[in-house]
């Protein structure tokens, strides 16, 4: 239970940074991507300040074997630089770029979005559905050494 | 400093805390695109109701502060072609590229994860590669 209200309370945080930060303006995320128009820093400012607690919380997380829940806590992260990095983030990026929506804030303007949001989103949770297939294919075409 | 980037600057902390209380709390990363993607794929059947419960957080702040705001239109194109393509291709990368603007960008930046930078510069610079050809060459968004 402590663990559900736990995550309520980060998905809140979360949630309403997205909201006050104006990330969920498509036209703030695309004025940040288009650098040879009207340049939008705003991004920038939200990513420097996401980073500082974040930062904290990963100098915490040194000093500690498990989670306040008794979770174990992620291990030190992969240093492969792989094809499906490459590829998925170029994918992420040109979409990203398209309409100026990423996964967070297409939750978190559900209430507000409309109709051009849910086309979005059910395209992006199809994508997400078949992900599994396009990775098991690059699996496959690039077999690990 | 105009008030847009103070106003960005306090949500970034705003997002920041959401993550480490993610992560000190219950020992996850707060990446959007894993949360959403192991709930569609089943790969996160085990942690469905704490997925589920983050992200009805994430849509629900907003209801509840969108009172105090004048303007909360997300000015999303209404082009059902580019949406879909758009959505396609942000669904299959992020699950693909395994992290988005939160997890590789937030959460892997902030440990300096070499993925996690790697990702971040690859898909800031497709994006803005994808506006340069998609607004000022083909005039399309």
């Amino acid at each position: 239970m402590s663990k559900l209200i736990i995550a309520f309370i980060a998905g809140g945080f979360f949630g309403s940074g997205l909201f006050v930060s104006g990330m969920t303006d498509t036209t703030k995320v695309q004025g940040w991507l288009d650098v040879f128009g009207a340049w939008d820093p705003t991004l920038a400012f939200v990513m420097g300040g996401a980073m500082i607690p974040m930062a904290i919380a990963w100098l915490i997380r040194n000093r500690r074997t498990t989670s306040l829940t008794g979770e174990a806590l992620p291990p030190p992260p992969s240093t492969e630089i792989d094809g499906k990095l490459i590829l998925g983030s170029v994918m992420f990026g040109m979409g990203w770029g398209l309409v100026g929506l990423c996964p967070g804030p297409s939750i978190a303007s559900l209430s507000y979005g409309g109709p051009s949001l849910y086309v979005f989103l059910a395209a992006m949770l199809g994508g997400m559905l078949i992900a599994p297939f396009a990775r098991a294919r690059l699996d496959r075409a690039v077999p690990a050494e | 400093m105009p008030i847009d980037w103070i106003w960005g600057l306090i949500g970034g902390l705003l997002i920041g805390t959401g993550g480490a209380i993610y992560l000190l709390g219950n020992g996850r990363i707060m990446g959007a695109s894993g949360i959403i993607g192991g709930l569609v794929d089943g790969s996160g059947r085990s942690t469905a109701a704490e997925r589920a419960i983050f992200l009805i957080g994430v849509a629900l702040l907003p209801v509840l502060l969108a009172p105090f705001y004048r303007e909360v239109d997300p000015h999303i194109t209404d082009n059902y072609t580019v949406l879909i393509a758009a959505g396609l291709l942000v669904g299959i990368g992020t699950r693909i590229a395994n992290g988005c603007t939160s997890g590789h960008g937030v959460c892997g930046m902030s440990r300096l994860s070499i993925r996690g930078i790697v990702a971040t510069f690859i898909y800031i610079f497709a994006g803005g590669v994808g506006v340069v050809i998609f607004r000022h060459i083909l005039g399309v968004i």
